[in-house]
Formats: C-alpha cells, structure tokens, sequence
C-alpha cells in the first residue's frame, strides 16, 4: 500500500487525473460490451417466453441451456468438441509449418516464385469448399478429409502473407549481409527469418482462423463427428436448438483457440 | 601521400546497367589508384554512378570491363579486405547492440573470444560500451551511425568502403559525426572511400578528392587536399581561406557538368 502511494506521488495531479480518466473509459467499454450482451440475452428469452417469436424456429437462451447440457449428460458435447479441436489444430499446424517451408522454398528461388506465382494467385482465390467432393472421393468421409480441407484452407494465405514479408525485407540489409559476404542461408537465418517473426505470428492469428474454418467445412461435408456436424444434423433434422447451440459452442471454441495464439504473441513481444 | 604504397588500384573500370528497355552506361574508364591509408573522396553529380564505383571495389557487382586490383599485405586476411558502411545504419532492430556489432564476425565466422574483446574494445574506445545491451531503436541516430561504423570495423577490413554515411542525418550530428569518423578511421589506420555530394563534407574528411562527371562518369580531376595541419578541426578547415579554393574548384567543376547537360 505504501509503496503504491510512493509511486503515485511522483505523478503530477495532471497525469492522475490523466490516468483515472483512461481508467474509466476502459471500464466503459467493458460494461458496455457485457451491457450489450446480457440486453440481447434478455430480449431474446422474453420475446421467446411471451411468443412474440417462435422458438421452434428462433430456439431461445433457455432452450439452448437444456439443448446443451442434455448434450453434456449423453457425452456428446465434449466427444464432438474435441473432434474440432484435434482437427482444427492438426489442420492449423501442418498448414502454417507447410506454409512456411514452401514460403522458404519460393523466397529461395526467385525464378520458382515468377513460375508459381499465377498459380498461386488462382488457388488463393478459389473457394475450397468446391474441393470438398474431391477430397472425399480421393481421402473417404472421414477426419482425414476434414484435416486436409483445414489444410488447404489455411496453407495458401500461409504461403502468400509469409513470403510477402519474406520478399519485403528490406534490400538495403541484404546489401549490407552481402557486403560481409554472408551466404544465402545466412541471409536467411540471421536476417530474413528475425525480422519476419511478427509476420509470422500474424499469419498465425489468420490460420486458426482459417483451419476452423476448413473443419467446419469439413464436418458439414463429411458429416460424421465434430461441432459442424452437430450443426448441419440439427439443420437437417429442423432442430434449431441443436443448430444455435452448435454456433454457440463454436464461438466460444474460436475465441478460445485465438487467444491462445494471442498469448504467444504477447508472450513473444514482452520477451523483446 | 604519395610515399605510401597503394592498396588499391582501379584499372579502366567500365559499368553497363541492364533492363530491358535500355542499356545504360553508368561508370566508363575509371582509372585511379588509392594509397594505404588515406582518406579519398568521390564526389559528383546525384545519380552519376558514385555508388556504383563503391560496388565494384566491394566486388558486389563486378564491372563489364576493366578490374580492380587490391594489394593485400597480410594475405590471411583476406577475407575481410574490405568493409562497407552504407547511408543508414541498418541496425537489427531485434539485436542488441552488441549483438549487432558482432553481425559480421558472425558471418565470416571469425567470431571467437578475441575477436569478441576486440569489437567490444571498440565500443568502449568511442564511448558506446554503456549501450551494449541497449537495442537500436534507444539510440540516437548518430550513436546509431557509429555503432555500423564499429560492426565494420569488428571485422577489421583493411579498405573502408562509405557511401553517403552521413546524409540521412540532421545537420549538427552530421558535422559531429563526420569529424568522429574520420578521426576513428585515421586513429585504426584505414584506408577509407566516401562517396559523397556534399562538397564541404569531402574538402574537410579528405586527403584527396576524385571529382566524376555526370553519367556516364569518368574521372574528370583529383584533387590534393592540404590544410597545412594535419589536426584541424571541421570548424577550422571550414573558416581555412584555402576551403573556399578547394570549394570553388569543386564547385565549377561539377556545374560544368550541370551546363553540358542542358
């Protein structure tokens, strides 16, 4: 406590009040975030209770409580979400491990990036989800599929976000590594690959993002195990509870795998 | 200047740029011989090809025709003849100072406890030892300067290549700064090229200066800088009656160039 004062003091009366203003305005922020959330939770179970709307087809909070926990007793909802999530994570490291060999590979050889680069451009811009029946066909119905579906989804905007850090590098520095007469690994060990560690750790954010989303694509082709075939099965068999509480579920399970990847980046960041 | 031997010579050294829309002519017949030890400057019109010279005797770009020989004395040292410092410092933002002094050490793997004492050595010489574990973005930008200048000497290169070292500095760091180079340079005994546009900066750092003439350049006069005094300061040569004659010279020179064009 005292040494919290001592600190204090050596504060001018402005940039208290500078602090405490700063102070509120978070605390705004977050009540309003959580404000908005329980509004809308409320609004939803009333209108629902009162039948204002239907929740045959608009499910309801409370609906979606029980859908849930009947899910918990039976052992579904943890067998399915860890289905995504070994997936999604499967998918998330073969595609960023794959995304960068192959964006060292094409940074290596400028010759091979001018021969891929079309390709590479057309594939990126291709829905993967039109690949959906091909990989069945060739993998079967089955998580190898879902896991190759993440794969394809996240390895592209792997390849393209890393190489476009690896190619800007600034030359003067290659220059300079040259000058010593630095060879081109060492280029890359020593210059190429430190600077691009933020990239990297971007790209990282973007792919867990994108490994989901080849799961959930995944799952809803395959239709087998997984918290997108807990959803297309609900939609199938019109039960909106199921549909909403898979979303729900989802949500959560995508925040939660990206503040992971934020806590390594903050982890990293503190460290420099 | 004359008595000492030459290090480095550069025999009808000719430079063709190519794109596909043309070719360009960029350094044509360079001839000139640079003695051990002292400090040469090149100075021409903005895009004449200085640079390029500098490239050449670093062996980044090797010319069209002509060569660049270098006599080496101490032949196992080969491989650190010569060391370049470029327009900024391109510290590693990701490595400490001392780390980043010890950049080329690493590269040319001589990196060892001596090697590491002597770069280190450096640092404190000129007063940078209390940095070394800062990172480069908590220095100035001419501590910065003089941290690059001390990772090119770490690897103790003989020729001592700058091109435009100074000029992506403020004015009063810029004068600073250059005096501080060249007394280090002078102090470790190099051998230093500065290619430059600054026409002050090359009268009051230089033993002598070779003037280019706009592309494609070739050497249109070398000129002996002599104050008199080998320990005058910036300031003083500045206020020198003979830094106007060089000036001058320099000057009509290089404006000769500016009048062909048009």
């Amino acid at each position: 406590m005292r040494m919290k004062n001592q600190s204090t003091e050596k504060y001018s009366k402005e940039h208290i009040e500078f602090l405490r203003e700063r102070k509120k305005e978070t605390f705004k922020i977050k009540f309003l975030q959580a404000g908005i959330l329980l509004a809308l939770i409320t609004l939803w179970e009333v209108l629902a209770a009162f039948k204002i709307i239907d929740s045959f087809i608009m499910s309801s909070p409370s609906r979606i409580i029980s859908t849930m926990i009947s899910l918990y007793s039976s052992g579904q909802l943890w067998s399915n979400i860890i289905f995504t999530i070994v997936e999604t994570i499967t998918g998330f490291i073969l595609g960023t491990l794959l995304g960068m060999i192959i964006a060292t590979l094409i940074w290596w050889s400028s010759f091979t990036f001018k021969v891929i680069e079309p390709y590479l451009v057309v594939l990126n811009a291709l829905p993967k989800v039109a690949l959906g029946p091909i990989i069945i066909v060739w993998m079967g119905a089955g998580m190898g599929s879902i896991i190759l579906m993440a794969l394809l989804v996240s390895v592209i905007i792997s390849i393209m976000n890393i190489l476009n850090g690896f190619t800007n590098v600034s030359k003067e520095k290659i220059l300079l590594m040259k000058s010593f007469g630095a060879t081109k690994i060492q280029i890359f060990k020593k210059l190429v690959l430190p600077s691009n560690i933020s990239t990297i750790i971007s790209t990282l954010k973007i792919n867990v993002g994108m490994s989901l989303i080849g799961v959930i694509t995944g799952e809803f082709l395959v239709s087998e195990n997984g918290i997108g075939y807990l959803i297309v099965y609900g939609g199938q068999v019109f039960k909106m509870d199921l549909v909403m509480a898979g979303v729900l579920i989802l949500a959560v399970l995508a925040w939660c795998l990206y503040a992971c990847v934020a806590k390594a980046d903050f982890v990293y960041s503190k460290k420099k | 200047m004359k008595n000492k031997e030459k290090i480095l010579m550069l025999k009808h050294l000719t430079m063709r740029y190519h794109t596909l829309k043309q070719e360009t002519l960029a350094v044509k017949d360079i001839t000139l011989d640079i003695y051990s030890e002292e400090f040469l400057s090149i100075v021409g019109p903005s895009g004449c090809g200085k640079s390029t010279v500098l490239s050449l005797i670093s062996g980044l770009l090797s010319p069209s025709s002509g060569e660049v020989v270098i006599t080496d004395r101490k032949k196992d040292l080969g491989k650190s003849l010569v060391g370049y410092m470029l327009q900024s410092d391109y510290l590693f933002e990701w490595r400490t100072i001392e780390q980043n002094i010890m950049l080329g050490l690493e590269i040319k793997k001589l990196l060892n406890e001596k090697s590491r004492e002597y770069a280190l050595k450096l640092l404190e010489k000129y007063e940078l030892i209390k940095f070394k574990d800062h990172f480069p973005n908590q220095l100035s930008g001419g501590m910065r300067q003089k941290v690059a200048l001390i990772r090119t000497l770490a690897v103790k290169p003989q020729i001592l290549l700058l091109d435009e070292p100074f000029s992506a500095l403020d004015y009063q760091t810029r004068i600073t700064l250059a005096s501080e180079v060249r007394k280090i340079i002078k102090t470790e005994r190099k051998t230093a090229v500065l290619v430059t546009h600054d026409i002050s900066e090359a009268i009051t750092l230089s033993d002598r200066i070779a003037i280019l003439s706009k592309r494609p350049s070739t050497i249109k006069r070398v000129l002996e800088v002599e104050f008199g005094s080998q320990n005058l300061s910036t300031k003083q040569k500045q206020r020198h009656e003979k830094f106007n004659d060089y000036f001058d010279v320099i000057w009509s020179e290089l404006n000769e160039n500016e009048k062909s064009k048009h």
